[in-house]
């Protein structure tokens, strides 16, 4: 479906009129800044209303992500509200097709922004190693699985990630986005995204683990 | 493969990232490797069920409305505060300003007053293109429009001739002015033949030239009395158009071809009639 009519598009946008040799009488200025207004108005609700028909459909996603790096709510709101507004800002640079991945990228931008100003400490995957590999090898992954359905489990494992581990379990199990359009929105290379979505995993598990390991 | 690369690449696998050579390299493995094929089992389900189980954060109510109002409030400040939006800080609702208040007051009093008189200079600037423009841009529609359909249906040519001896003669007979028409093969520009065609409002001569595998319609009507003597060149939906007069003819040549080799065209053009 075509986001725009470009008949109406072209008719609305000056033409590029190079001209040699131009000699018009002024008219009043009034009606020519009535014009521009009307002009503009009419731009700028066409400018809106094709902007949320391509993001308004990723507002879910927008505020997924958002609400799993931030960990806060009223945080996620902010940083939703915030990169919508820096995505329209930008929307007419868009030219892509992958909305979604480009509008995720944004919401992720934002919040980075905001959990650094923060000083929010889990940026990197310094993450004391010790105290969660403290042999809970007795708990076989099936213990876990018999957890499955305890949502809390998981969120509070995910909690203790580091926001890049996060980030791409969000994108790859939530959004079942592709290894390539993770490595866009996480701005690494693509070759990066496996390893680094093994470790997530790897992680989470071992969380996992030390959670089921301390309810015993 | 061995055992330790098919648990590097266990990950791509179950996420069916990985090329189809490797794929198979891997299934071959978990067939013959029962502790890596139980690897593989466990690190599947433990997949899914990160899959299941995490809980997904839906947007809540009012979220939308929030967003949708303030971009319509962006949009409505959008000519004042382009200058000063980006300074704005982020979250400033929740954050501690270390702006003076005065400072920022001034602030966006200039960018007020630069705006306005910012666009009082564009408003004046554009007077004089605003006004053409609107019958100019009328016209563009109506003359891509009708080179678009000379290439679409079957009827570019009226009369298919590469002699301006036949074209001429032809196009006089039907029209009230004698449209010029010059033989630019040499040039690299062939004549295909001419046609009838209506455009602001009257019958004009429609010339159409070649230019490799690209059409030119060069349309042709007298000059109103009123027309200034002017050039133009345009782009509009890919289209090229450039318009000149020549002995009060208005000329509009469209193609797709590109700007420099119209140009050439309407050079040429021009250089190769021959006052008679």
């Amino acid at each position: 479906m075509p986001r725009h009519d470009p008949n109406k598009i072209a008719m609305a946008l000056p033409l590029k009129t190079a001209d040699a040799s131009q000699t018009e009488d002024l008219s009043d200025p009034k009606i020519v800044k009535f014009v521009v207004v009307k002009k503009r108005e009419e731009q700028a609700k066409e400018e809106i209303m094709s902007f949320e028909q391509a993001m308004l459909p990723h507002l879910d996603a927008a505020h997924n992500l958002a609400r799993w790096l931030l960990r806060n709510e009223q945080d996620a709101q902010d940083v939703v509200q915030e990169a919508y507004l820096r995505a329209f800002r930008s929307f007419s640079g868009f030219h892509g097709t992958n909305g979604r991945a480009w509008l995720l990228t944004i919401v992720r931008n934002t919040s980075y922004t905001l959990l650094k100003k923060n000083h929010a400490v889990d940026l990197t995957t310094n993450f004391d190693e010790e105290i969660h590999a403290t042999g809970h090898d007795s708990v076989s992954p099936a213990t876990i699985l018999e957890h499955r359905e305890d949502a809390q489990l998981i969120k509070e494992a995910m909690d203790e990630l580091p926001a890049e581990f996060r980030e791409i379990l969000i994108l790859r199990h939530q959004e079942g986005l592709s290894y390539k359009e993770i490595a866009g929105i996480a701005q690494i290379p693509s070759g990066t995204v496996m390893s680094r979505l093994a470790r997530a995993r790897a992680r989470l598990k071992e969380c996992l683990e030390a959670r089921i390991g301390k309810e015993k | 493969m061995n055992c330790e690369e098919a648990i590097k690449l266990m990950d791509g696998y179950l996420d069916g990232e990985l090329d189809p050579i490797t794929n198979q390299a891997i299934e071959q493995h978990l067939r013959d490797c029962g502790r890596c094929d139980q690897a593989y089992k466990t690190h599947g389900s433990l997949i899914r069920a990160i899959g299941n189980a995490t809980p997904y954060y839906k947007a809540p109510a009012g979220l939308r409305e929030r967003i949708q109002s303030s971009l319509r409030e962006e949009m409505a400040e959008r000519p004042t505060h382009s200058v000063a939006r980006d300074v704005q800080p982020l979250f400033s609702g929740r954050q501690p300003q270390p702006r003076t208040i005065p400072w920022e007051t001034s602030w966006n009093w200039l960018a007020l007053a630069a705006a306005v008189i910012f666009a009082a200079i564009i408003a004046w600037n554009l007077v004089p293109r605003l006004q053409r423009p609107g019958a100019d841009q009328f016209l563009a529609t109506q003359l891509i429009a009708s080179h678009v359909r000379s290439l679409m249906a079957n009827h570019l040519a009226d009369v298919a001739s590469s002699d301006q001896h036949t074209v001429k003669p032809w196009l006089d007979a039907k029209l009230d002015f004698a449209p010029a028409v010059v033989d630019l093969s040499q040039k690299g520009f062939p004549l295909i033949g001419g046609r009838l065609d209506y455009l602001d409002n009257r019958p004009v001569a429609a010339l159409i030239y070649q230019r490799r595998k690209h059409f030119i319609n060069l349309f042709v009507w007298p000059a109103g009395s009123d027309a200034a003597r002017s050039t133009k060149t345009m782009t509009r939906q890919g289209y090229q158009l450039s318009h000149w007069i020549h002995s009060d003819l208005n000329y509009w040549a469209v193609s797709d071809i590109n700007e420099k080799e119209l140009q050439e065209f309407k050079q040429l053009f021009e250089e190769q009639i021959v006052p008679h």
